[in-house]
This record gives structure tokens, C-alpha cells and sequence, in this order.
């Protein structure tokens, strides 16, 4: 293995976030991300899909010229999230309800070609899974965190269509029921703006640590230093 | 490129030595999406029969019959005034062997994504006992409402309003949105959703109207 898996995970959750950072995939997450639910539901069924055409193709690799590759991954990816529409239709029917029309987006989502072609054409197959895993779970994070403050601003509630998942459990009220609700937030330029949001406190985080980092490697340099 | 020049391949070798391993790749994986599907076949359609009970049950009241109503089918060849090119099915309801009413499929052909599936409860008297939407691609979170297990308004979900409507009482030319100066009511942001839907059950109603004796007689043909 030519990376640690911490650094794996780290780069997948944080430093090259597919939602945050390589920007990629905008197209389902600014579709689905009217709701945590919707969100959280999509980057789950995302995970799976990532994990496992990682592994596919990581184990495949030296059988797949280089020529024609993205012709294979496509084929590979096409082929795996047919087989998991079909598998959670006839087994997990319940889940099938609520993902239904999300599976076959996946495969549109440049996210796992991208992953495909800039890690597991080049490495082994427990670290693409692991890198499938952990850029999935970055998703998850954006498209929870941006599905939750799209439904929070633009309904007042949280967690609406939970009860498809928990059932029994109902949406909680956060804002005041008489909150009149704000469509921008639900509507794509809405979502843009959220996203543009996240990235920018993403960019702040960053630019916190690092500022921190720096002053901590000079102990001599005044505290408030960096003020100036 | 340190090769002799005399073996180098040419454009035909290289793209047909490439079309095999591209072929082998399709055969593998048609084969494996092939074997899912047979895998799974038996149990979808197992579901989608429980499920297509579930919803009829919803839109009819299981008790108002006696009869085995996924049996009393009728199947229709194709009927484009419902938006069926490919046909559909009618279930008859009968207690002692009267009509009780029927749910018809229907689809709604002008939604935001493409085709609405609907099934549409028809009761003997013409009024409406229900309407369920079966299959859509609408937006999550915007046109998505009239799926009933999607509204947010659990209370009243929009497509109740439909249940208990007749043409006896509201002439179909009214069975519009207000916005478009009939009588049902539409979500902000999410119009086309509401008015293809909307649409879809008028032509149900209107057309079960126009066949009401040939809809209930005896057999799985018209």
C-alpha cells in the first residue's frame, strides 16, 4: 500500500472533499439536497456504489488497457449500480422506497468515475475501497449538512420523510410553526448559495489551522502576531 | 520507440485486438446485470403485486367488497385516452356480486420527469373514492407531494382532495387547478406536477363514465 489508510481517510473526508474541494458531482447534490433525509440517503447509496466499483476496478486493472478505460469504467459502474437498483428492489424493498429514483443517478456522478480513474486504476483494492469509503463519506457529510440547512431555512422543520427510514419518527419542528417558509432556499440558486456557504467556512477552517500552525512553529513570534 | 518499425501494429490489429477486450468486458458484465435480474425477478414482481394491494387498499376500503379483487381483472389493450399506449388493468370491486366500484391505471404523460403513474378509485355512483400515484421521477422535496408518503403535509395531503369528488356535482371541465379556473389547489413552486396529475384523473373519471357497463361486465377482456 503506497498511502496510509489514515491519509486515505483524511483526504477523502476533508482535504480533497468531493463536495468542498474538487467540486465534483454538483449536479446530485445540488438535485437531492433539499432535505437531510434526501441528502443523507443518496450519499449512503453513493458509498456503496464507490466502494464497490473501486474494489471492481482496482482488482480488474491489469486486464483493462489503458486506452480504452473510461469505456470499461463506465461499463463496470453502469453494470454495478444496475445490480444494487435490482438487489435493494427485491431484498431491501423498504430502503428500495426511499432511494429508489436516487441509485440510478449514481451513475451519472462524475464522483465515482473520477475516483475510479485517479485511484483505483493505480492502486490495490483494499486502499480503493477504503478511498471509496472514506470520499463517500465526505459526500455524506456536504449532503447532510446542505440538506439540513436547506430544509431548515426553507421548511423550519428537519428531518422530513424520516419516518420512511425510522418508522414512527416524525419531522422536528425547529422555527416557529407559523414559519412562512423560504422557496429560495429549496430551489437551485438556493442551493448554490448554501453550497457556496459550506465551501467558504470549509476555506476559513483552513486557513484557521494553518494560521495556528504557524504561529506555532515559531514560538518566539507575540502571540498576536498575526493581527497585524 | 526502440520496436523495429516492420512489427509495429497496425490501426486494424490494434482496434480489433481492443474491440475483443472491450467485448469480453460487456459479456462479463451483462452476464452478472443478466443473473441479478433473473436473481431478483420472481421477488420484484412478488413486491410489486403486495405493493400495488397496499395502494389499492388505500384508495377503496377493503371491507366495502367481498370479492378477490387481483383477480377480477380486467386487462385493457391500449388505451391512449388514459395514457396507457401499452395498456393496463382495471380491478372490479363487487360485494355479492354487485359493482361496488373499480381502480383503474392511469398515467399522467405531461409530469415534470416524465410519466405519472396513478391508480384512481371509481365507485359505482361515479365519485371518486381515492387517488394513489404508483410511479414518478418528480423532483425530491419539490413536485414530489403528490406522492402522499412524500407530502410534509400529513394531515391533509394534497392528493386527498380528490377522494369523494363526482363529476354529479363538479362538471369535469372544473377538474383543474385554481391557477388554471378550476377547483383544486397546487403547491407553490411545484404546478406541473399537481396539473398533470390533476389531468390524469379527470380523463380516469371521464373515461370510466363513458364505459361504465363494459368496465364491470363478467371476463379479463373487454
Amino acid at each position: 500500500m503506497t498511502q496510509k489508510v489514515s491519509e486515505i481517510a483524511w483526504n477523502g473526508v476533508w482535504k480533497q472533499n468531493t463536495g468542498l474541494v474538487q467540486i465534483l458531482g454538483l449536479c446530485p447534490i445540488l438535485a437531492v439536497s433539499t432535505s437531510f433525509v434526501n441528502g443523507v440517503s443518496l450519499a449512503l447509496a453513493t458509498i456503496v456504489v464507490m466502494a464497490l466499483s473501486n474494489a471492481v476496478v482496482s482488482a480488474l486493472r491489469q486486464y483493462i488497457p489503458y486506452e480504452i478505460r473510461i469505456p470499461v469504467f463506465i461499463l463496470i459502474i453502469a453494470a454495478l449500480v444496475t445490480v444494487l437498483d435490482l438487489a435493494f428492489n427485491a431484498w431491501l424493498h423498504s430502503l428500495y422506497v426511499v432511494l429508489g429514483i436516487f441509485v440510478p443517478l449514481i451513475v451519472t456522478n462524475c464522483i465515482v468515475l473520477a475516483r475510479v480513474e485517479a485511484f483505483a486504476a493505480k492502486n490495490g483494492v483494499l486502499a480503493s475501497t477504503i478511498d471509496g469509503v472514506a470520499m463517500g463519506v465526505g459526500l455524506l457529510l456536504v449532503l447532510g449538512l446542505l440538506g439540513g440547512a436547506r430544509e431548515l431555512i426553507g421548511t423550519g422543520a428537519l428531518f422530513n420523510g424520516i419516518d420512511m427510514i425510522i418508522p414512527g419518527a416524525s419531522a422536528w419542528q425547529i422555527l416557529p410553526p407559523d414559519y412562512p417558509g423560504f422557496l429560495l432556499a429549496m430551489l437551485p440558486p438556493g442551493a448554490f448559495v448554501a453550497l457556496a456557504c459550506l465551501i467558504a467556512g470549509k476555506s476559513w477552517l483552513d486557513a484557521r489551522a494553518a494560521a495556528r500552525q504557524a504561529t506555532a512553529s515559531k514560538p518566539d513570534t507575540l502571540p498576536n502576531a498575526n493581527m497585524a | 520507440m526502440s520496436e523495429p518499425v516492420a512489427t509495429e501494429p497496425t490501426a486494424l490489429r490494434i482496434s480489433v485486438s481492443t474491440a475483443i477486450i472491450m467485448a469480453l468486458f460487456t459479456l462479463i458484465f451483462t452476464a452478472l446485470m443478466a443473473g441479478t435480474y433473473l436473481a431478483t425477478r420472481d421477488t420484484i414482481a412478488r413486491s410489486a403485486q403486495a405493493q400495488k394491494l397496499v395502494l389499492i387498499n388505500e384508495v377503496l376500503d377493503p371491507k366495502s367488497y367481498d370479492n378477490n379483487l387481483l383477480k377480477d381483472v380486467l386487462t385493457l389493450a391500449s388505451t391512449p385516452e388514459l395514457g396507457l399506449p401499452r395498456g393496463g388493468q382495471v380491478w372490479r370491486a363487487r360485494k355479492g356480486g354487485q359493482a361496488i366500484g373499480l381502480v383503474i391505471e392511469a398515467n399522467a404523460p405531461d409530469g415534470y420527469s416524465g410519466k405519472i403513474g396513478i391508480i384512481v378509485a371509481v365507485l359505482a355512483d361515479g365519485s371518486v373514492g381515492g387517488v394513489r400515484v404508483t410511479e414518478h421521477r418528480e423532483t425530491p422535496g419539490l413536485g414530489d407531494y403528490i406522492d402522499p408518503a412524500k407530502d410534509k403535509n400529513k394531515a391533509a395531503p394534497w392528493i386527498a382532495q380528490f377522494a369523494g369528488q363526482s363529476p354529479a356535482t363538479l362538471p369535469l371541465a372544473q377538474w383543474k387547478l385554481k391557477k388554471d379556473g378550476g377547483e383544486f389547489s397546487y403547491r407553490t413552486g411545484a404546478t406541473i406536477s399537481a396539473r398533470a396529475v390533476t389531468a390524469a384523473v379527470a380523463r380516469a373519471v371521464s373515461y370510466v363514465h363513458t364505459h361504465h357497463a363494459q368496465l364491470y361486465a363478467e371476463g379479463n377482456t373487454p
